[in-house]
């Protein structure tokens, strides 16, 4: 078992055409990903790498029964092809692409809300089920198949913990990047309670970072309704506030969103909280009770 | 993208919204001038795109125009945190009666925009929240519908306005809110919104931001950017698309993502030392990226040492250390580098930065070890100042 994806998900990439688009495909067919359909505007007909190209998300649904989107194509396009994929009865989005405006993201999230839609990212490195299927660009090579569920706002952070974990033995269930925009698809929250159901999960690793409160509403959520073990990693101890940290949603502002007040909530519930990323697989080890 | 002051009111002014009439002044004559056509008493504030202006003495009554020069002249040669002051704004002033409180911000928790108004305007709105947050008023906005006006009489209500200024606080309410949407601002706020005699209400002070993902759409807004206001380096490297923001510490910082751009800065500081900069390289890492941040990062006269840490997930190390190599060339550090590269070929990637030559380069193979020698290599490791 494992949340979201598996080796059934059938993949329609939007922007397959373009050159982030075509060279993700080729690593997530390399990794096994059923990646069934491309959509460019204007190209259908068209073959790469073997998979057939349409002009909508619908024909491409039609022809190969698609049941998972991934988005590689400009800020400025991307919630139109959101919304596009939501149209045509994809009933799960992953969008890569970074530079969304926020007042966008408001609209096209209430209309998915309404349809029943979910959408992981934007500006996010997508999903992985290690040894099943990969929706996304996290390198498929430093995963490995194990218990442990990670859900996190960044993407290279998360590489290093994957790494740090396989390197120690430790297998991942999913791997979810939720992005690093201040209005995800998809939060820490959802995420959390889908690892508490899913079976195969044992240990969640969170990685959060400065902004907004999903951590501490993360927090909540852990100390009442779940039973599993959770670890946590919070960046950006050293960022002053008002100042965005790359990410859109990384920023301390209007008194809120500090590491130092998600820390102090999650540790305030029982939850351990690593010091540098190095620590998270420690303690993850430890409290597993895998030796070195 | 934060805008002035007075870029702020006049954006308001196009919809609807009634601010005070005032001018802009670069030097104490040309305050004179303003106030003498506007008629004293004036009042004179510091554009600087700071809080706390009023308290370091950046908002000033002037009851003659010889004194709103006088005035302009003190104010232009002060810096206001670390700001030097440039313009002033003159404004005609008001007689003000009460001090209301009106803006709108995301509420990110709820993936809505928020309208909030208050009574107790004219002070910090997040003071206001922290001690006594009965006295905001608050009504969530559906993004098809936008501002209704009932929400606005709402508002009103909630906050105890004089039924006589319903109509003109409801107008200001939407106005506010189309130019919100319009602009595609994540914030704009009029604080204070004043109650003058009539009675009627005046914008004294805005404050509007601009979500910057949404700038491509805006040209004329972004041509509003003050160039003044960012340090020589942070304007550099949004040329080269490049995150950085500049702190005090004196250990400069290359690393591949955001998140993991924190990360190293946080263990940076767990290890002794203080980080010089926040600094996304983004992905790939090609030799001419990694130039153009190494430039930046040795602009800045306080570091000492340099920390690079780079995840090569899809982009194997080996790639990147050649890259690196060829990056030294084109800007060769003078002062001591860490690099550390993990991942993909993390071995073949360190090996070949052993054949660096005229770097002071050092390889580490986690974290902990190359946050300590960074720290180390930087001597005391403490902030600039």
């Amino acid at each position: 078992m494992s949340i979201l994806i598996n080796r059934n998900t059938r993949v329609v990439v939007q922007g397959i055409t373009g050159r982030e688009g075509q060279f993700h495909t080729q690593q997530m067919l390399e990794y096994g990903t059923q990646v069934v359909a491309g959509v460019t505007p204007g190209k259908g007909g068209q073959w790469i790498l073997g998979v057939p190209v349409f002009d909508t998300v619908q024909e491409a649904v039609e022809a190969t029964g698609a049941n998972c989107s991934v988005i590689f194509v400009p800020a400025r396009f991307a919630p139109d092809a959101i919304l596009e994929a939501a149209d045509a009865g994809i009933p799960l989005i992953v969008c890569i692409t970074e530079g969304i405006p926020v007042q966008d993201m408001i609209r096209v999230r209430a209309y998915l809300d309404r349809k029943g839609v979910r959408l992981i990212g934007p500006n996010g490195p997508g999903l992985i089920t290690p040894g099943e299927s990969k929706v996304g660009i996290i390198p498929g090579h430093i995963t490995r198949p194990g218990p442990v569920g990670i859900v996190s706002r960044s993407g290279t952070l998360t590489y290093e913990v994957i790494a740090a974990l396989s390197q120690r033995g430790i297998g991942q269930s999913t791997c979810v990047g939720i992005g690093g925009d201040p209005i995800p698809g998809t939060n820490f929250v959802e995420v959390l309670a889908m690892f508490e159901e899913d079976p195969q999960t044992e240990h969640v690793v969170l990685i959060g970072e400065i902004g907004g409160t999903e951590e501490e509403r993360a927090a909540e959520f852990i100390a009442t309704r779940m039973s599993k073990p959770v670890t946590a990693f919070i960046a950006g101890r050293t960022a002053p506030p008002g100042k965005r940290m790359g990410h859109a949603g990384a920023i301390i502002e209007g008194g809120t969103g500090s590491a130092a007040d998600k820390i102090a909530k999650l540790e305030s519930v029982g939850i351990p909280v690593a010091r540098h990323p190095e620590e998270i697989a420690e303690i993850v080890a430890a409290r597993m009770g895998v030796r070195a | 993208m934060k805008l002035h002051e007075f870029q702020s009111k006049q954006l308001f002014a196009r919809y609807g919204i009634p601010i005070p009439r005032g001018k802009v002044a670069t030097s104490p004559e040309e305050a004179r001038a303003v106030a003498k056509e506007l008629g004293t008493p004036v009042v004179v504030k510091a554009p600087v795109l700071v809080g706390g202006r009023g308290k370091a003495g950046g908002i000033r009554l002037a009851r003659t125009p010889e004194e709103a020069e006088q005035i302009a002249e003190q104010i232009l040669s002060m810096t206001l945190k670390g700001l030097p002051v440039r313009r002033v704004l003159v404004d005609e002033a008001a007689e003000i009666q009460a001090e209301l409180y009106l803006g709108l911000v995301i509420d990110r928790a709820r993936r809505r925009v928020v309208a909030m108004a208050s009574s107790a305007g004219g002070v910090d709105i997040e003071e206001v929240a922290r001690t006594t947050p009965e006295k905001i008023v608050r009504v969530m906005i559906e993004p098809e519908l936008g501002l209704r006006e009932y929400q606005a009489r709402t508002l009103a209500a909630g906050m105890g306005l004089d039924r006589a200024l319903w109509t003109s606080f409801a107008q200001i309410a939407l106005g506010l809110y189309r130019c919100f949407e319009e602009n595609d601002a994540t914030l704009a706020e009029i604080n204070p919104l004043a109650v003058v005699p009539g009675p009627a209400l005046l914008a004294l002070d805005g404050k509007v931001i601009i979500d910057d993902n949404a700038l491509f759409r805006h040209p004329e807004l972004a041509a509003m950017r003050d160039e003044d206001e960012e340090t020589q380096t942070e304007r550099e490297a949004r040329k080269y698309g490049i995150s950085y923001v500049q702190l005090d510490g004196n250990i400069g910082c290359m690393v591949n993502g955001a998140g993991l751009a924190m990360a190293t800065m946080d263990i940076i500081q767990l290890y002794g030392g203080y980080p010089a900069n926040f600094l996304d390289i983004g992905g790939g890492a090609s030799a001419e990226r990694v130039a153009a941040a190494m430039r930046l990062i040795l602009s800045d006269p306080n570091v000492k040492a340099v920390l690079i840490n780079i995840f090569g997930g899809i982009t194997r190390c080996d790639e990147v250390a050649r890259g690196m190599l060829a990056a030294f060339e084109m800007v060769r550090p003078r002062v001591p580098v860490v690099v550390r590269l993990v991942g993909t070929n993390e071995e073949e990637g360190r090996a070949i930065l052993q054949g660096a030559q005229g770097v002071a380069l050092h390889t580490a193979t986690t974290l902990v070890e190359a946050a300590q020698l960074a720290v180390r290599l930087a001597g005391d490791g403490g902030r600039a100042e």
